[in-house]
């Protein structure tokens, strides 16, 4: 199913000149090119009052743009896709959701390579589908270069930190933020000394679990931001363990224990 | 990289610099890149033998050709250094007609204080000297995955062949090495990462100089693009050299030393602050760009277009900690 989606996908972003500046009607047709790619005939609702996107008007950097998503509890969604639609990897991630989980907010940061529709799409128990959308100006964050510490990054590939907010919003729920060093690389930066592209290393699989229960796994691809950052809801039912996976097979895994 | 001299520039440069004379147009074969015609930078000789042109308190543009970093050049007995060729092809031949206004001596150093654009693109202007370029170790790694975004930025600014391009280090400095100019010796240090993980600074000991390059920011806003506690602990160790006079990489041709780091440092350390207390909150990225070093607005030239993106670089440090 994956495998299938991001071809469908690399075909669609191929037909379209991504370079080239849209306007409202290309944007409406790209996000209509993507809602067929990823969900096929599927019907998808305004997801208005039921899930909201919020991310920066105008982005400070474009390698790290911040998006908060909001769900109505009521809702009971078990998947969250998250599209930034003009990017050369429009699906920026996909969140299931396990039994430990409550999506009420989530928030990461991710790429966003020129100005751009970016959208959020719930899928409920009974299996609507719901979406909300927002326009971001931003543009580079896909070729942008790494941070400035290179040294620093590399040595702590892999390492994560894992914060949970002292005050819970709700009785049951904690919310933490999960943070993964990874450089998160897209392929698309050349070397200037073998003139050859540097490999692309990003992370594709992260799987969240409290005691025996999932949290959620994401699916996610180049346009998730540098060290990768999680921000999101659950209902502990046990320590934490983090499970990373990354393009090149390498896999991370860390425990963290809940305040009690 | 530059893969090639480019033979008309060199031929013209040489025969303004070695016989004074203006080769009249129809002599030349090749179209020129009109060094000639590129009027020469406004320099001042802030020490005897040392030169530093201001650069603009702007973001490159075609208008300004990048010209926006303090460059110039070190003239000892037998031998020039130059210190920061320049943020594009034009920049670039304008320090180079600069110093042969000054001097005929042979341009055997083009030192790279880092990687940023608008201190090395005018290395295309150079390379008919054949001069060692000088650069901190980590210059080369920097440029290897940077380079050529940096040179599309500018291309799309100001054209492919108008961008210039860096070359690539003959020297690699690491701790602290010295060079000599002819009875001027000049002490080069590698910096650990601070503005950038390449940072490297000059001594003069003539004149007891501090090149500090973009280790010294005054009246135009820091950029942050290395590591925010390690700049700070840079800073700290630069104001004890025995030196009463510096040359930021922006801001006035000369400063007094340690006094004009004040600013800077309360600067660096306001963001340091401020972003702890944010990440200790719970804050979120997009709140601290909002708020951190609010305060400082009104201290600094191109506040706007840079504390944000200081505060976000801080962050990602910061929430590592």
């Amino acid at each position: 199913m994956k495998t299938s989606v991001a071809m469908s996908l690399l075909i669609l972003t191929a037909s379209l000149p991504a370079q080239a500046a849209e306007d409202e009607a290309d944007r409406a047709a790209r996000w209509k090119d993507l809602q067929h790619a990823v969900f096929g005939d599927r019907v998808v609702e305004d997801g208005n009052g039921i899930v909201t996107l919020d991310a920066p008007a105008r982005a400070m950097d474009a390698a790290l743009v911040p998006v908060t998503i909001t769900i109505d509890p009521a809702a009971h969604v078990k998947t969250l896709y998250l599209t930034v639609d003009s990017n050369p990897s429009p699906l920026a991630g996909t969140f299931h959701f396990g039994p430990a989980a409550d999506p009420h907010e989530i928030r990461t940061r991710v790429r966003v390579e020129q100005y751009t529709l970016m959208h959020a799409v719930v899928e409920t128990d009974d299996g609507r589908l719901l979406s909300t959308e927002r326009f971001v100006k931003a543009a580079g964050g896909c070729s942008a270069p790494m941070g400035g510490d290179a040294k620093a990054a590399l040595s702590r590939l892999g390492q994560m930190r894992f914060r949970v907010e002292a005050t819970p919003r709700q009785s049951g729920v904690d919310t933490a933020q999960l943070l993964i060093s990874h450089p998160n690389n897209n392929g698309m930066q050349v070397d200037q000394l073998s003139h050859n592209f540097i490999p692309a290393r990003y992370i594709q699989d992260i799987k969240i679990t409290s005691g025996d229960q999932t949290v959620f796994t994401l699916d996610a691809d180049i346009s998730l931001s540098e060290n990768p950052s999680l921000t999101f809801g659950f209902r502990p039912a046990g320590a934490i363990e983090v499970q990373v996976e990354d393009s090149t097979q390498a896999v991370f895994k860390q425990s963290f224990t809940l305040p009690q | 990289m530059i893969a090639a001299r480019s033979a008309c520039i060199g031929r013209r440069a040489a025969l303004l610099g070695a016989t004074g004379l203006i080769v009249p147009r129809s002599i030349q074969a090749e179209p020129d890149h009109a060094a000639a015609d590129l009027p020469p930078l406004m320099m001042t000789e802030v020490a005897p033998g040392i030169h530093v042109r201001q650069g603009v308190y702007e973001d490159a543009s075609a208008a300004n050709d990048d010209a926006i970093a303090n460059i110039g050049f070190i003239v000892g007995n037998d031998a020039v250094a130059v210190i920061d060729p320049g943020g594009s092809r034009d920049d670039g031949l304008r320090l180079h007609a600069s110093i042969r206004q000054n001097t005929s001596l042979p341009i055997r150093y083009v030192i790279l204080s880092h990687m940023h654009p608008d201190h090395v693109f005018g290395c295309a202007a150079f390379t008919d000297d054949d001069p060692i370029f000088v650069a901190h170790a980590n210059m080369l790694p920097a440029l290897v995955s940077r380079g050529e975004y940096y040179r599309r930025v500018l291309a799309d600014l100001i054209g492919l062949d108008a961008a210039g391009d860096y070359a690539k280090p003959n020297r690699a400095i690491t701790g602290l090495q010295t060079i000599d100019l002819g009875d001027r010796v000049l002490e080069l240090r590698a910096h650990g990462v601070a503005h950038t993980d390449n940072d490297l600074s000059i001594v003069d000991r003539r004149t007891g100089t501090l090149w500090a390059a973009d280790l010294l920011f005054v009246d135009r806003v820091p950029s942050l693009d290395g590591s925010l506690v390690g700049w700070i602990h840079e800073l700290d160790a630069l104001k004890a050299l025995p030196c009463s006079r510096a040359i930021p990489g922006h801001g006035p041709a000369s400063v007094a030393w340690p006094a004009a780091a004040d600013n800077e440092q309360r600067y660096l350390t306001t963001i340091l602050t401020e972003t702890r207390q944010m990440i200790a909150n719970g804050a979120d990225i997009e709140v601290a760009v909002d708020h951190v070093a609010a305060g400082e607005r009104s201290q600094w030239a191109l506040f706007d277009d840079y504390n944000g993106r200081n505060v976000t670089v801080a962050f990602k440090e910061l929430e590592w900690e």
